[in-house]
């Protein structure tokens, strides 16, 4: 049997799962902050455009992180329709990649306007 | 010395009788420090001579004596009747056809071990005029853990992918193969890489770490899975992406 | 192998329940339901900022709905989930051999909580929440 291309899937998961942990527990409870009322001065509208607004480096990280994340959910989530038994996977898989795909060029065209 | 009542479960089927499985219900009077292994034995030789089952060493060396013990892998001479208070059910290891009661038939298992190719490989040989290939402990360090599989095939009853994919390779035998990969006498894992890095090999893995969970020798299987998962991607970006291959 | 080998089937749909150590995989599995659907929010978010500062507003108000506040509860726990699972993992497989020894898994995976605490902290700060 050939030698796999998995590491085209298997490695930007990997660097997707380590992203996801270190920055989105934090990002999470940001949001949960707004989610109850209480906005952080750094969420408002002027809080994200001073950041956001003019710097290519921080467009491409916050790119980088929401990226790499939709990316791992979506092999992980592969993996597990597998495990809970819906065998079609490569459909499951076409699927979920080109979900992960179109909503990290939507992140990266919307980042780019700001 | 305190004798228990011991209750067991004990799975049978008979090829020649049976269409399918059934539970067997023996008690028999143990000591209280020996194990699931010293129970059985007990059956067999006063209670019904019938009852198969393989075992060799009963001291966790051979792996000959893997069962299913209330639902987890485990080697019969290693398990204590003492952490058992209610009844004891046993049954062969799960993901392996059952031959006669609790005796599997690990063929796969053996297959793929084969396959692997888990023995030195040399490009060059070094002639014997030279003397013996030399080893510093911090060279031994790096595959010693893998070393020390018994080939008792628990990680394979506990790995759900191997339950649910017959194909995969499985976790004993990839981490032989790392363990040979990791040893600086071989200049094999090229060759090995072929048979490993593929669909049926490391990548069937989605890390559950039953395997080292289960490992009566701490061999940590998942571990050398997931190294060998790391190193095949840098291999994959150095071929596909570098020029030349990386070569 | 004998002439007829009994085959035992493993239920497809149903395997993770014979033991709680499946199930503990598969809650990890399914945070990435959690964490990719929090993602997508995200993107919404991002666009909204895109738009304009009375689109973003909105999108913050649209948040304030018991049901975003349901879903950031579960986002978060899976999130948290995922780390703490994540940085478990990190030391089964990054063996790091120092001479004739390896590095104690606790190490790289208190260094990950460190590094974590730390970035936490850090965001936290410039977001202005204090």
């Amino acid at each position: 049997m050939a030698k796999s291309n998995k590491p085209v899937v298997w490695f930007p998961f990997a660097a997707g799962g380590t992203v996801i942990a270190f920055f989105i527990p934090v990002i999470a409870l940001l949001t949960l902050m707004v989610a109850l009322g209480k906005v952080p001065a750094g969420l408002t509208y002027e809080g994200m455009h001073s950041w956001l607004a003019d710097c290519v480096l921080a467009k491409l990280a916050v790119l980088g992180i929401v990226a790499l994340s939709l990316w791992s959910s979506a092999h992980r989530l592969r993996c597990t329709c597998f495990d809970f038994g819906l065998r079609m996977d490569t459909l499951v898989a076409t699927v979920l990649y080109i979900a992960a795909i179109v909503a990290s060029i939507a992140a990266g065209v919307y980042l780019f306007r700001i | 010395m305190k004798e228990r009542v011991i209750q067991l479960e004990v799975f049978r089927y008979n090829p020649d009788t049976d269409t399918e499985g059934h539970y067997q219900h023996y008690e028999v009077s143990c000591l209280e420090e020996w194990v699931v292994l010293d129970a059985l034995n007990k059956v067999k030789e006063t209670l019904d001579p019938t009852l198969n089952f393989r075992w060799s060493c009963h001291m966790a060396v051979c792996g000959s004596c893997g069962m299913m013990i209330n639902g987890e892998p485990k080697l019969a001479c290693h398990t204590f009747l003492r952490n058992y208070p209610g009844t004891i059910r046993v049954e062969p290891l799960v993901h392996f056809p059952v031959e006669r009661d609790l005796v599997t038939a690990p063929d796969d298992f053996m297959e793929k071990l084969k396959r692997v190719k888990p023995y030195i490989i040399r490009k060059q040989k070094q002639p014997i005029e030279q003397g013996e290939y030399k080893q510093t402990p911090k060279e031994l360090l790096r595959f010693r853990q893998y070393a020390m599989c018994i080939n008792c095939t628990l990680c394979y009853a506990a790995c759900p992918e191997y339950g649910l994919t017959k194909h995969f390779i499985g976790p004993a035998a990839l981490a032989l193969a790392h363990r040979y990969n990791q040893d600086s006498r071989d200049q094999g894992r090229d060759e090995r890489q072929e048979v490993v890095a593929t669909k049926e090999g490391i990548w069937e893995c989605t890390f559950v770490g039953a395997c080292s969970e289960v490992c009566p020798v701490h061999v940590d299987p998942a571990s050398a899975l997931q190294q060998m998962k790391i190193a095949s991607s840098f291999d994959w970006i150095k071929e596909h992406l570098l020029p030349g291959g990386g070569k | 192998m004998s002439q007829k080998p009994l085959i035992r089937e493993v239920p497809p749909t149903s395997w993770y329940f014979r033991h709680p150590r499946y199930l503990r995989y598969m809650s990890r599995e399914v945070t990435s339901i959690f964490v990719g659907a929090y993602c997508v929010l995200l993107v919404f978010g991002l666009g909204a900022l895109a738009g304009g500062k009375e689109s973003y507003e909105s999108f913050l108000l649209a948040l304030q709905s018991p049901l975003s506040i349901a879903f950031h509860v579960l986002a978060f726990i899976a999130a948290l989930y995922h780390a703490t699972t994540w940085f478990n993992a990190t030391q089964v497989a990054m063996k790091i051999q120092i001479g004739e020894d390896f590095v104690p898994g606790s190490t790289i995976t208190g260094a990950h909580y460190v590094i974590w605490a730390v970035l936490s902290v850090i965001i936290i700060l410039l977001a202005g929440v204090f």
